[in-house]
């Protein structure tokens, strides 16, 4: 009997690198603009010079591994979370192709806008 | 040979106790499981609203200050207090899982642990550091 290949070592490489990620620049990112700039603690940089640094290339390109990584970990968490928290085992391949297939989408998406 | 019985392409149920939904609300360990899993919902909000932040800087100053005067609504400045917060726990916890995720050797020796959680701070300070100065002196 051969046992039966799984896609798990993949998609966690994916949830790996998105965490590591998110950890390192996501928290910066909402507090400047989420909470900082807008109930007044910093200003933050005129339209034309953000547009500058953050439509740069290479800024892009971060942006979007960010997004896509950041996308799947939530995929990955979330479907485990559901598996095992709401003890969804039963709805095991609908929950991956929502989870997964979210985060697919919301990266061809991320691509479409970013470029 | 009973000729009825049926060939079937499940396998056999076993005795199951069920779990019931909110098994994880009686021990705290198992809360800070379902918070430090349910994270990942912060993590996904966050990059969804940098695509936002993108897309309106991609249309136009209109679009973009009309983004920076809805992230002042209370609303919103709530969401993202709760969602810093679920953030930063996620960075907590994972750069604190590394060392079990990766052993990193050179040569013969291991790096201890406490290094790799230490690089992880660096860089996440440095990081946030260079970010937080780039936008601030924009």
């Amino acid at each position: 009997m051969s046992a039966k290949k799984s896609n798990d070592p993949f998609f966690w490489s994916l949830f790996g690198a998105g965490g590591a990620l998110s950890a390192l620049l996501i928290p910066v990112f909402l507090f400047l603009v989420g909470i900082a700039t807008p109930v007044g603690w910093v200003e933050g940089p005129a339209y034309e010079t953000t547009q500058m640094v953050m439509l740069h290339p290479l800024v892009r390109i971060a942006a979007f591994f960010l997004v896509s990584l950041s996308l799947f970990h939530w995929a990955h968490r979330f479907r485990f979370t559901l598996y095992d928290g709401l003890q969804l085992k039963h709805l095991f391949n609908l929950i991956a192709v929502i989870c997964y297939g979210g985060a697919l989408v919301g990266s061809t998406i991320t691509g479409y806008i970013l470029w | 040979m009973n000729q009825n019985i049926h060939h079937t392409p499940h396998h056999p149920k076993w005795y199951r106790v069920r779990k019931p939904v909110f098994w994880w609300v009686k021990r705290f360990a198992d809360i800070r499981f379902i918070f430090r899993e349910l994270t990942s919902v912060a993590v996904a909000y966050s990059v969804i609203l940098l695509v936002v932040f993108y897309r309106t800087l991609l249309t136009g100053p209109g679009a973009y200050l009309d983004l920076m005067e809805t992230l002042k609504e209370p609303f919103w400045i709530t969401v993202n207090i709760f969602a810093l917060g679920a953030v930063l726990y996620h960075t907590y916890t994972w750069f604190n899982a590394a060392p079990r995720a990766i052993v990193v050797r050179l040569g013969k020796w291991r790096i201890p642990d406490l290094m790799i959680v230490g690089g992880n701070y660096a860089a996440w300070a440095v990081l946030s550091a260079a970010i937080f100065w780039l936008y601030v002196s924009g």
